[in-house]
């Protein structure tokens, strides 16, 4: 033994006999964690929230949430000697005078973008393989609420510096707050302090945007992860792989060295966007005036779907008992977000009602294997890009020579005919993929080679798949739909009939699949 | 003088003679024709209407009808005014290449003098807006640019975009970008409401405030890129964008690579 390894052996023993965490150590070090590309995209999200931490606080060093009005002095000079907030003149002194400043909010802004777009490719990964089932389904609520709070913190983070766009979007915000029948306008003035924009909007999501959301965050995260830890990891099926193992490497060291490479190469990624290509330029954007407007103001993109659902919106605004009931914000701007999300949130269980599957399942589905779920994840896609393309509508009529009025008309019936279409398409592809499984199960691989018979009729030859293979096309359950009986066993009709006409329909369009190949099925090929 | 007249005969007089005299030619030439580019006398003006109305007949009243009087697609040019005529022929939208929704910025037909031409013609017909000087324009010296900023974003920037790159309106209209457009024609532009565009009188913005205007428009133009790539100035979209393809696309490819690299 080494001095070196003596001295390392007696500090580690002194620490552990103090804590004791040595046993801890040794086993959760040892963790293995099953090892596939899409498992990542959630790390992309998490490294991007620790890029934001450490960007973000040192952007508090010098910005200035105050509404205080001041005469810019600073070196951009088509905006020298015009009044602004003092939260402006910050920001802009952080571009222009801070040492790196430019730098680190560009940094801070292109990885809120990585961030939430890292989220919502992890969440369709989730979504997609059905790792959202039990024993999940709360760390998939979770999820749905670190998207819903992303969507927020990002949306205060670019209002914070009171330029002209960001002024734009607290008043569309504000708007959609007005449209809330009855306690509307109220909850406006309880938010801005009285009159928009007033003086007190800034300061005060400041505090939220620096405090209470990172901490919630936070909060949300390390539980978010701690159920990630303590359910194991799931992994796509494969040789070997049961629901009762995990196969992979252990945390230590392999995923500790990939984990701690992959944090720098985000961060790499994100300074290099932060380095090359400017983001939210406020000092072109200029200082905020409610007089004021841009054409082509728009939302971030995590944003754009909310915006291009209120850009397509048809103008509805019924009089009643002398309230005005501005639907054309109300329905775009709220309900439809909340019906979206609110499903989004309990789909973990509408599935369950459907399939009446309470096991736990930790081997992943391939997507064409639950051909309704991935259909109904397409059609929920299809929905959100028709409205995220309706937001960049007026850029797409202009550099694209077409009429803002016939996009509008595209994505209002778009939006309404498009994700049925999706849903079929989608289903009918996953169905005809699992026919192509069975086929290369049943007739082996197409190897291109024509072989021409002593009768002169041409044959392919087909060579078997490996047995590897044929184990990962066969291996997943095909379960028969729900059984509902109408009548219980005293032959007395069960209650809520209609609901469970509905359930045992969707319980057979959920069961709906090509059948796989069968033991049976592939000895009598053999025997052809 | 008896001195000089000594050298008269010197051989050196022939050569010098000829220099001054040719120099003086040249004064005179110089000095004539700089007298040309003054305001047109009436008859200068007589014939350059006459030029321009040919032009008129033979390029524009196919659609404007024979006197200007407008038809059925075209609106009626009496009492737009020179500014009008300079503006829309100079800067290629007139005559237009087809009947899309609007007339684009093209590269212009006529030449400097056809248009000053035709501008005649049509200013003859009724009094209108007329060109703006040189002097008029001297933005450099007059306009103030972080004003010009303030009435840009408040009185443009609606259609024209926060950063002049113009922007969509109804039915496949648009108001084009403001980048690289000669000083004199956003003069003009204001001062006549060009298609989609609204007139700003000199109540409205004052011909300081035009010029404040122009100043902060060619400074924009003159913009550097600071803090990277501008992305076209047009907003949040094309970020989002680039978020999702280049950003996201290097980290998945990146990610994929990882994990390939596991096997």
């Amino acid at each position: 033994m080494s001095a070196r390894e003596r001295i390392a052996g007696n500090v580690a023993n002194y620490v552990d006999e103090r804590t004791g965490a040595a046993a801890w150590m040794k086993k959760n070090l040892q963790k293995v964690f099953p090892d596939h590309w899409s498992f990542m995209l959630g790390e992309i999200a998490l490294y991007s929230f620790v890029i934001l931490l450490l960007s973000g606080t040192f952007l508090t060093f010098w910005f200035d949430p105050s509404m205080r009005e001041v005469v810019y002095e600073g070196s951009y000079e088509p905006l020298k000697g015009l009044e602004m907030s003092a939260a402006y003149a910050s920001a802009l002194d952080i571009s222009f005078e801070v040492r790196g400043g430019l730098l680190m909010r560009q940094i801070h802004h292109w990885s809120a973008l990585i961030f939430m777009a890292a989220i919502v490719v992890h969440l369709l990964r989730v979504f997609f393989t059905g790792a959202f089932r039990k024993p999940r389904e709360f760390n998939w609520i979770i999820g749905v609420g670190l998207l819903t709070l992303g969507i927020v913190e990002g949306f205060l983070g670019y209002s914070l510096p009171d330029d002209l766009l960001s002024g734009t979007g607290i008043r569309i915000a504000e708007a959609i707050l007005q449209a809330i029948p009855l306690v509307g306008s109220y909850l406006s003035y309880f938010l801005f302090g009285g009159v928009f924009p007033g003086v007190t909007f800034i300061p005060r999501i400041y505090t939220l945007h620096i405090l209470i959301i990172p901490g919630i965050f936070l909060a949300l995260i390390t539980v978010h992860l701690m159920l990630v830890w303590y359910q194991k990891h799931t992994q796509y099926p494969g040789p070997g792989r049961t629901e009762k193992n995990v196969v992979g490497y252990p945390l230590m060291p392999v995923y500790m060295a990939k984990a701690g490479g992959f944090f720098f190469i985000v961060f790499g990624v994100t300074a290099f966007l932060g380095a090359v290509a400017s983001i939210n330029p406020i000092w072109l954007y200029g200082p905020y005036t409610p007089g004021q407007i841009s054409a082509g103001s728009q939302p971030d993109w995590y944003m754009g779907w909310l915006d291009g659902l209120v850009r397509m919106a048809p103008p509805i605004e019924p009089v009643i008992f002398g309230y005005t009931l501005s639907l054309n914000i109300l329905i775009p701007g709220l309900i439809i977000p909340g019906i979206l999300f609110t499903g989004m949130a309990l789909y973990p269980f509408i599935e369950q009602w459907i399939t009446g599957d309470k096991r736990e399942h930790h081997l992943l589905d391939r997507p064409r294997n639950a051909p309704n779920r991935t259909a109904l994840g397409a059609m929920a896609l299809t929905f959100m890009l028709i409205a995220l393309i309706n937001g960049g509508n007026d850029l797409i009529a202009t550099n694209f020579d077409l009429s803002i009025n016939q996009i509008m008309w595209f994505s209002r019936i778009g939006i309404i005919v498009l994700p049925p279409i999706a849903f079929i398409v989608t289903k009918r592809l996953c169905l005809s993929l699992q026919r192509a499984d069975r086929e290369l199960v049943l007739h082996g691989r197409e190897t291109g080679r024509l072989v021409m018979m002593p009768s002169g009729e041409f044959v392919e030859v087909h060579e078997p798949i490996s047995p590897e293979k044929a184990w990962l096309l066969t291996q997943h359950e095909q379960n028969a739909p729900l059984q509902l009986e109408e009548k219980d066993a005293r032959g007395v009709r069960r209650p809520g009939l209609l609901k469970s006409k509905l359930r045992k329909r969707f319980a057979i369009a959920h069961a709906e699949q090509v059948a796989k190949p069968t033991v049976e099925d592939l000895k009598e090929i053999e025997h052809h | 003088m008896r001195s000089l007249s000594r050298y008269r005969r010197h051989r050196a007089v022939a050569p010098l003679l000829l220099i001054f005299a040719l120099l003086g030619i040249g004064t005179t030439f110089q000095v004539a024709g700089a007298a040309t580019t003054s305001p047109m006398t009436a008859e200068e003006r007589t014939a350059a209407i006459e030029e321009g109305k040919e032009i008129f007949l033979r390029g524009c009243s196919s659609c404007h009808g024979l006197n200007a009087e407008g038809g059925a697609i075209a609106p009626s040019l009496i009492g737009v005014g020179a500014a009008s005529v300079d503006f829309q022929v100079a800067t290629g939208r007139m005559p237009m290449a087809d009947m899309s929704q609007q007339a684009m910025r093209k590269t212009p037909i006529y030449n400097d003098e056809e248009v000053a031409a035709l501008a005649a013609y049509v200013a003859s017909l009724a009094p209108g807006p007329e060109i703006p000087s040189e002097e008029m324009l001297n933005y450099e010296r007059d306009g103030e640019i972080a004003e010009g900023g303030e009435l840009f974003r408040t009185n443009c920037a609606m259609c024209h975009n926060f950063a002049g790159q113009g922007g969509a309106l109804t039915q496949g209209k648009y108001a084009p970008s403001v980048m690289g457009v000669k000083p004199v024609h956003i003069y003009e532009a204001m001062i006549t409401g060009p298609q989609s565009m609204p007139v700003f009188s000199d109540k409205t913005l004052t011909p300081k405030e035009k010029l404040s205007i122009i100043k902060w428009i060619k400074a924009a133009e003159k913009e550097p890129q600071l803090g990277g790539v501008a992305l076209g100035r047009v907003g949040p979209v094309t970020e989002g964008l680039l978020v999702w393809t280049l950003g996201l696309g290097l980290l998945i490819g990146i990610a994929v690579w990882l994990a390939a690299k596991a096997k």
